[in-house]
């Protein structure tokens, strides 16, 4: 700590403040990442350990929770996890295809009542999802769709329909970036409407698509409102809607494999974190700021 | 924030410049633009329509009635206004989780945006190793939604769980926090504050659009780091505060996942979880009481669209536009 009375030389207040600087990042740092050690820690210690250990080690490593946590249930996790990834996978089609259509007239094509539209667009943003949940559920049980013969079509059909406004947005916004005179010159050659998006707009947007591909990904994997009001049957479960599971035993052997199965989990997002750190950190700041 | 349509700065008719032999007059051209428009925006208009107009106005109607899903639409009762008046006047639980949810929301918000700007003022240079800081703060937001995560967080605020453990190390007698009806709560909040990461990352952003000659001249002037925060930073950054404000209340008025889990679906310990779509959730979809359900809906909805323009509206009195900001 420089003295009050006589400031240090600057070189030497230079060097000092960023160590400090650096200590409390560290400190928060690693206050931020303890749950997450203690989940790690915790999915491989044994009952007996989870009760008397407070250290994030295990003095005896416990990986067996991991395959009672797997074979816990009637049905067993690799169905969730398959359940999971289905509806992931393909509400990031959906999501990637529906909205880059829409962004694509929104950013490009003039048409009668486009600033109505986009006002609209921009309204459903922030639109919560539990106002319509009742509804929709009335609307696709009406349908046959809630438990019907595929239990996944209230889940996957409004994905296909660019319902998740924020993607049509952060398409629009990237659209706008993308010069106008490669329209123009295709146009002059003669490009159709179709062939400008073909051949121009659909090859340069591929960041745009890989960010909505990410946090759709990422979103659908983690999302439980939804797919807790539409699965009913065990089997069709997914991970989130499985996990609630383990809340019911609530028995002490139970905690082992309830973090087993939790940790794995996290797994796939956690690897999107890893592969995609930089995307998604200026993912949020490319959609969130420069509207 | 958003600006709509711009004027198309190039509007060559395409008949003086396209190919000769294709010419036509330039309103044909402009209506089968238009007519390609709405083929590309057909899907969303679909959407629009099917999965969120119709259920609006399915929602709307229904709040009117005593439809419980088992009796078919066709034979729902006409109720008037009464979901509404039972709502405001004859339902505890209904006043209840709206205190639960305003009390998360006043408390969680703003101190998850406190540790977010906070957090963000220290990464705020360029050192080795700051974009591995930046991502590891951000991973908690994308971890923290999930129902593993709200799983680990009960389990650590258990009687026996680590947190407590951890304050036996310094003697102190932890309470049940999960289970105690005083703290579960705020359990709650803290997980919330525990995702700063993703304002922190938008707070980055804004920190670098401040001109450095701002300091320059206000460390001129004789201002210390203090004022130079109070003078400078946060007015430069009032709209990225502002931006920031308004998505995480709406966010914290919906918060759902970690109160089910906590609760196991309940709302309990006596109530004290009970988040507005949490009690939404039980009344619609465990007591099938949806036309009450429909009616707490609607509600939601006019009180956040009230809420954010509420925010905007004392936006225009603290938020700080410049066209250096604006960049």
């Amino acid at each position: 700590m420089p003295h009050p009375t006589a400031p240090p030389p600057p070189l030497k207040r230079l060097k000092a403040r960023p160590l400090l600087r650096l200590l409390v990042l560290i400190a928060i740092l690693a206050l931020v990442l303890y749950p997450l050690a203690w989940m790690v820690g915790t999915s491989v210690k044994s009952p007996q350990e989870i009760a008397d250990n407070i250290g994030l080690l295990p003095r005896e490593f416990t990986p067996s929770n991991f395959a009672d946590g797997w074979r816990k249930f009637d049905v067993n996790f690799g169905r969730f996890f398959l359940n999971s990834a289905m509806v992931a996978l393909l509400t990031v089609v959906g999501n990637a295809v529906s909205c880059l259509l829409a962004a694509y007239a929104f950013a490009r094509l003039r048409f009668r009542l486009r600033g109505v539209w986009f006002a609209v667009m921009i309204g459903t943003l922030l639109l919560p999802g539990h106002v319509l949940i009742v509804p929709q559920y009335i609307l696709f049980r009406s349908l046959g769709w809630v438990g019907g013969d595929w239990p996944y079509l209230p889940l996957l059909v409004p994905q296909f329909l660019a319902t998740e406004a924020f993607f049509v947005f952060l398409m629009v916004q990237f659209m706008r970036g993308i010069p106008r005179e490669l329209d123009q010159a295709a146009k002059i050659d003669g490009a159709s409407t179709f062939a400008i998006f073909r051949y121009v707009i659909l090859p340069l947007s591929r960041p745009a698509l890989v960010t909505t591909a990410i946090f759709s990904f990422i979103w659908t994997w983690n999302d439980f409102f939804r797919q807790l009001v539409f699965l009913s049957d065990l089997e069709d479960y997914t991970v989130p809607v499985a996990l609630t599971l383990f809340i019911d035993s609530t028995s002490e052997s139970a905690v082992g494999p309830m973090f087993a199965m939790s940790l794995l989990s996290l797994v796939p997002v956690f690897l999107f974190f890893v592969a995609f750190q930089r995307m998604l950190v200026e993912g949020i700041n490319t959609s969130g700021l420069k509207g | 924030m958003v600006s709509t349509v711009r004027p198309a700065d190039h509007r060559v008719p395409p008949a003086r410049r396209g190919p000769a032999g294709r010419q036509r007059g330039p309103g044909a051209g402009r209506q089968r633009e238009g007519l390609a428009a709405y083929v590309f925006l057909s899907p969303w208009l679909l959407g629009l329509m099917l999965i969120t107009a119709v259920p609006m106005l399915l929602s709307l109607y229904l709040s009117f009635t005593n439809y419980d899903v088992l009796t078919p639409l066709s034979e729902v009762e006409w109720v008037g206004g009464a979901n509404y008046r039972r709502m405001f006047t004859a339902d505890p639980s209904y006043w209840h989780s709206v205190q639960v949810t305003v009390t998360f929301a006043l408390i969680a918000v703003p101190l998850k945006l406190a540790a977010a700007l906070g957090v963000a003022l220290l990464l705020n240079r360029v050192f080795r190793g700051v974009g591995l800081f930046r991502g590891l703060f951000y991973l908690p937001s994308l971890l923290g939604g999930s129902v593993a995560l709200a799983i680990v967080w009960v389990s650590m605020f258990n009687r026996d769980g680590a947190f407590n453990s951890l304050l036996a190390v310094f003697g102190v007698e932890g309470a049940p926090w999960v289970n105690d009806p005083r703290w579960a709560l705020e359990t709650l909040m803290l997980l919330a504050i525990w995702q700063f990461g993703a304002p922190m990352v938008i707070f980055l952003a804004g920190l670098k659009q401040v001109p450095v000659e701002l300091y320059e001249a206000a460390s001129v002037d004789g201002a210390g780091a203090w004022r130079q925060f109070v003078n400078v930073t946060l007015p430069m950054l009032s709209p990225v505060i502002f931006f920031n404000l308004v998505l995480e209340t709406i966010n914290g008025f919906q918060g759902f996942t970690s109160a089910f889990v906590l609760s196991n679906g309940t709302g309990g310990p006596v109530d004290s979880t009970l988040m507005y779509t949490l009690n939404l959730y039980i009344k619609g979809f465990v007591e099938l009481d949806m036309g009450y359900a429909s009616a707490m809906a609607w509600v939601f909805l006019l009180t956040i669209g009230l809420i954010t323009v509420g925010l905007f509206s004392t936006g225009r009195i603290w938020v700080h536009y410049s066209d250096a900001g604006e960049q």
